[in-house]
């Protein structure tokens, strides 16, 4: 018997490869003769772009061409609107190459092509462009000001979006409570910024007529599909691959980014690959951010602090286009509810353009904002009332017993916000235990008398993960054994390749580091939608259980033929199957591979032996009507709503009153997601997300002036965490199975991030309780603590 | 107008090379563009990221912030020279491999490179000392925690040698 390989501590199938420096990232792939591209960007906000004179760039030796938004055509029209939504009543998305009127830093207006990236960017230094600067707006507030400049001249206000919501009667709720608690809320800018930025590479084939497109990108599948449709060709003309992909975290799945319609553009024109790599500044202006929001948000609770309604305002800044719709805010009022009982409940948002760039899902999606309010809201209600705000949560959370759990609005997904499963108590006692509260409260006060100040903040998240619309895969097993599956959603450093391959290998009875997993590459499937919303498991990984387990069944018959005993007599494990008790009745995978192809390539000892031994003489055709040859299934999972995964974070920090510096002294974290597929990868992800949201927490910004300009435009701006301000981390696995899908398995890839700014706010609040000080704005850099100290002080 | 190429030989990787090269061109570049070495990789270009780390000589230096010339007669280590074809994971590379020291793998040579750097100079270091011999190489995946353990590891794999 082999032992499970769900659940074990498998090394990955992906290090060995990059860890030589083997990966295949863009950047690597160079066709014959490529040519490199170069993007002018807007200077300005706001401008219109009054003339282009690109005479000198054409005339640089190794300039091979020039695009403006005339030479695109039709292919210049506005990309797609990837999710719209009636509340969306103003969605506005780009061109590729903006073409009187430029709306952010950074939007593209020339695209060049040279013989390397040298040349090409003496050319976009050499192109002249007579712009006319416009008003811009580069906050929230500046851009809802009455006479406001506007940022599409078509979009009154500035409003693309409002959208209201309400469960139970939140009015009523409000008019009879015993107590009523307000507070503004903000959190700021930032982005994902992966190690590795964007980048596309193109080569079209005239004679075959075929274009193959690298992209760094989360989702190949909905380019390919765009890419065909954009320039008239068939489908099964254009592949789009995803190699390997250097981290992604949202800012990888924008459908279309401009380049990754330029870049195929040039290509085809001249007939020749052609590649353009995104340097940090142009990740850094160009590419999509998140979060920026603003909440005022109100609370009744009754006398015991037990939530009866809550109202939420927020305005969400959506940048100077809207291109992925407005699913973030969504997320934000749909989520926010978290684990607690919140049956009165009205919320509203407006979203807001901006002449900054453009918004779009990063890790958490919403989600953090949202857990960030409510979890200040858990806080003032704790002040309010004088308790531990571990009190508030135990007096609101939903109960074990009381799922499924609806929460009463409409998912991001279009589904029911219905909590699966999940035990939301267990997991505060869990961490509580951990870090021993009682204990702390004791150490605190010595603490305080040195006049050390040490805080312990609590941050609990529901995340809706897993949505459809469904995934897909192949599963194959070859005459050498080896299984093979593809699936066409990507990775980026999720693991994939090993997870993926303990689900194949427990329903196949074989190693996984015998099976070789492909994921993102068009040629090798090309049904299904990307890797985002912490979906890639739970989608992908039920749909190669099921195409595996039909694998298997086809296994079992054929070698319950071969044998000529009932399939149930047989065992399959360790990559053979044979009758229980009777070993020499083993048969290998790659054997019955062999057997399954009527045309048997017997290379090697044991498929020839297969093929002779095994085969019997045959009555009529060698596939009989209905059977397929080979060992190969497809399979495909759509699940039916979102699956609900939980966690509960704390920590104690230090923060020092005179330089205004937080220091994380522990971290434990909770977390359920189902059916745990390869605890070290899990912990892996939320080791990571974890250290994503410390940087939104406590360091990560992206500025922006008055006139829309960038400041944060270097890892000299944009601070993101190193060794030296991660903590080592803590964590508590729960297992709570989803009843939605046969793995049981609910996403994680989020969740690290999502409550980690709610948290540091509670410990902050904590640690300088005695100046009064409440958090009311994220990030809390040195500069912010050491504000919020005087304000405190000020007040006291 | 573009001056004229000028001849570098360098020892990349215990192989020597005689290439022509652009005086702008960064070693980066040169590496990962005209050697072929695409194990280096570039994250920022402007020398905070640390994902081109090489040896330069034994020393752990920024690629992206070195003109190729200026490497002339040095002897360069990229993560291809760590383990050779055919070769085993160097212990480095296993101990990371071992710890989950990676997830993208992006980063990955950079910090293997200034982690070889460190134990040469460092054989048996603490958490502290390897944060902070660390320090200059972003992650955005990993959150740290298992590159400093992978760290560690080596340590030990190493002794063992
Ligand atoms: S690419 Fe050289 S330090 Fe970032
Ligand atoms: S593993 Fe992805 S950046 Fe480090």
């Amino acid at each position: 018997m082999t032992t499970r390989a769900i659940g074990a501590r498998i090394p990955r199938n992906e290090d060995p490869r990059l860890l030589r420096g083997l990966g295949c990232f863009v950047d690597d792939v160079n066709p014959a003769g490529v040519l490199h591209g170069a993007v002018l960007r807007s200077p300005h906000a706001h401008a219109r772009i009054v003339s282009i004179d690109t005479a000198r760039a054409r005339a640089l030796s190794g300039v091979v061409l020039v695009l403006t938004a005339p030479d695109l055509g039709e292919q210049n029209q506005p990309t797609p609107l990837l999710i719209p939504n009636p509340n969306l009543t103003h969605p506005r998305t780009p061109r590729p190459l903006a073409r009187d009127e430029v709306r952010f830093v950074g939007e593209p207006v020339v695209f060049v092509v040279a013989r390397d990236r040298y040349v090409a960017e003496d050319a976009v230094a050499a192109i002249d462009v007579t712009w006319e600067p416009l008003p811009a707006v580069a906050s929230i507030e500046t851009a809802l000001a009455d006479g406001a400049p506007l940022v599409h001249a078509d979009v009154p206000g500035n409003r693309a979006a409002r959208m209201v919501q309400r469960v139970g009667d939140p009015d009523g709720a409000f008019a009879s409570a015993a107590r009523v608690l307000h507070e503004q809320l903000f959190i700021e800018r930032s982005c994902g910024s992966p190690i590795e930025g964007r980048g596309v590479v193109a080569e079209y084939d005239p004679r075959a007529g075929t274009l193959r497109v690298w992209s760094s990108t989360q989702a190949p599948l909905p380019i390919k599909n765009g890419l065909a449709r954009l320039f008239g060709l068939p489908e099964f003309r254009v592949d789009v691959i995803a190699p390997d992909v250097g981290g992604g975290f949202g800012t990888k799945i924008m459908l279309f980014y401009p380049e990754e319609i330029l870049v195929p553009f040039a290509a085809v024109r001249l007939g020749r690959p052609v590649k353009w790599t995104e340097d940090r500044r142009e990740h850094l202006i160009a590419a999509t951010q998140e979060r920026g929001q603003r909440h005022d948000v109100e609370v009744a609770v009754d006398a015991d602090g037990r939530i009866l309604a809550l109202r939420d305002r927020f305005l969400h800044d959506a940048g100077a286009y809207t291109p992925y719709g407005i699913v973030v805010p969504i997320i934000t009022s749909t989520q926010l509810p978290g684990p607690y009982k919140l049956r009165n409940y009205a919320v509203e948002f407006d979203v807001v353009y901006t002449n900054t760039a453009m918004v779009t899902p990063y890790r958490g999606a919403g989600r953090p904002h949202g857990a960030f309010v409510m979890e200040r809201v858990i806080g003032l209600i704790a002040r309010e009332l004088s308790l531990e705000p571990a009190e508030v949560r135990r007096r609101n959370f939903i109960q074990p017993h009381e799922f499924p759990w609806d929460v009463g609005l409409t998912f991001q997904d279009g589904g029911p916000t219905r909590y699966d499963s999940g035990n939301y108590p267990l997991g505060l006692e869990l961490v509580l235990a951990r870090l021993g509260p009682g204990d702390f409260r004791r150490r605190q006060a010595e603490a305080r008398r040195e006049e050390r100040y040490l805080g312990l903040g609590i941050g609990c998240y529901v995340e809706g993960t897993g949505i459809g619309p469904y995934e897909g895969a192949h599963v194959r097993i070859e005459p050498s054994g080896r299984v093979f599956v593809a699936t066409g959603l990507t990775t980026q450093g999720q693991g994939h390749q090993t997870t993926f391959a303990q689900i194949a290998a427990d329903a196949l009875g074989c190693d996984p580091a015998d099976v070789t997993v492909v994921t993102g590459d068009t040629r090798k499937f090309n049904w299904g939608a990307g890797t985002f919303a912490s979906r890639a498991l739970v989608t992908s990984g039920n749909a190669i259980g099921i195409a595996a387990l039909k694998v298997r069944d086809k296994v079992l018959r054929i070698a319950a033929e071969l044998l000529e005993v009932s399939s149930d007599d047989l065992e399959l494990a360790g990559g053979v199957v044979g009758v229980r008790g009777m070993p020499d009745t083993a048969l290998t995978l790659g054997a019955l591979a062999t057997v399954a192809n009527p045309i048997r390539y017997a290379f090697g000892k044991e498929a020839a032996e297969a093929a002779l031994r095994l085969v019997k003489p045959r009555k009529g055709a060698v596939l009989a009507p209905g059977e397929e040859p080979g060992l190969e299934a497809y399979g495909y999972y759509a699940p039916p709503h979102a699956t609900f995964a939980s966690g509960c974070h704390a920590a104690i920090v230090e923060v020092d009153i005179a330089t205004g510096d937080v220091k994380i002294l522990r971290y434990v974290v909770q977390h359920d997601c189902g059916t745990v597929v390869n605890p070290t990868v899990v912990e892996g992800q939320i080791h990571g997300g974890v250290a994503q949201g410390i940087g939104g927490a406590l360091y990560e910004r992206i500025v922006y002036d008055e006139q829309g300009q960038p400041l944060t435009t270097t890892f000299m701006d944009f601070l993101m965490p190193t060794t030296m301000e991660v903590p080592e981390i803590e964590i508590i696995h729960t297992e709570t199975p989803s009843p939605l899908n046969p793995l049981g398995i609910k996403g994680v890839g989020e969740a690290g991030a999502i409550p980690v700014p709610a948290l540091i706010a509670e410990a902050v609040d904590d640690a300088l309780a005695p100046f009064g000080v409440r958090v009311r704005e994220m990030p809390l850099n040195p500069g912010r603590v050491l504000a919020l100290l005087a304000e405190g002080r000020a007040t006291a | 107008m573009i001056p004229p190429e000028i001849a570098i030989t360098v020892r990349v990787n215990e192989r020597d090379y005689v290439e022509r090269v652009a005086p702008r061109l960064l070693l980066s570049d040169f590496l990962r563009h005209q050697l072929g070495l695409t194990g280096t990789h570039v994250g920022c270009e402007h020398g905070v990221c640390g994902a081109c780390t090489v040896l330069l000589d034994g020393a752990a230096v920024r690629s992206c912030l070195l003109l190729a010339v200026q490497a002339d007669g040095a002897r360069i280590t990229t993560v291809e020279g760590l383990a050779r074809d055919g070769e085993p994971l160097h212990p480095v590379q296993e101990a990371f491999r071992e710890m989950h020291g990676l997830q993208c793998g992006f980063c990955t040579p950079g910090v293997l490179l200034s982690a070889v750097e460190l134990l040469r100079d460092t054989p048996h270091p603490d958490d502290a000392t390897i944060r902070r011999g660390l320090a200059g190489n972003l992650c955005r995946c990993t959150g740290y925690q298992n590159i400093v353990r992978a760290v560690r590891r080596a340590a030990e794999l190493l002794d063992r040698r």
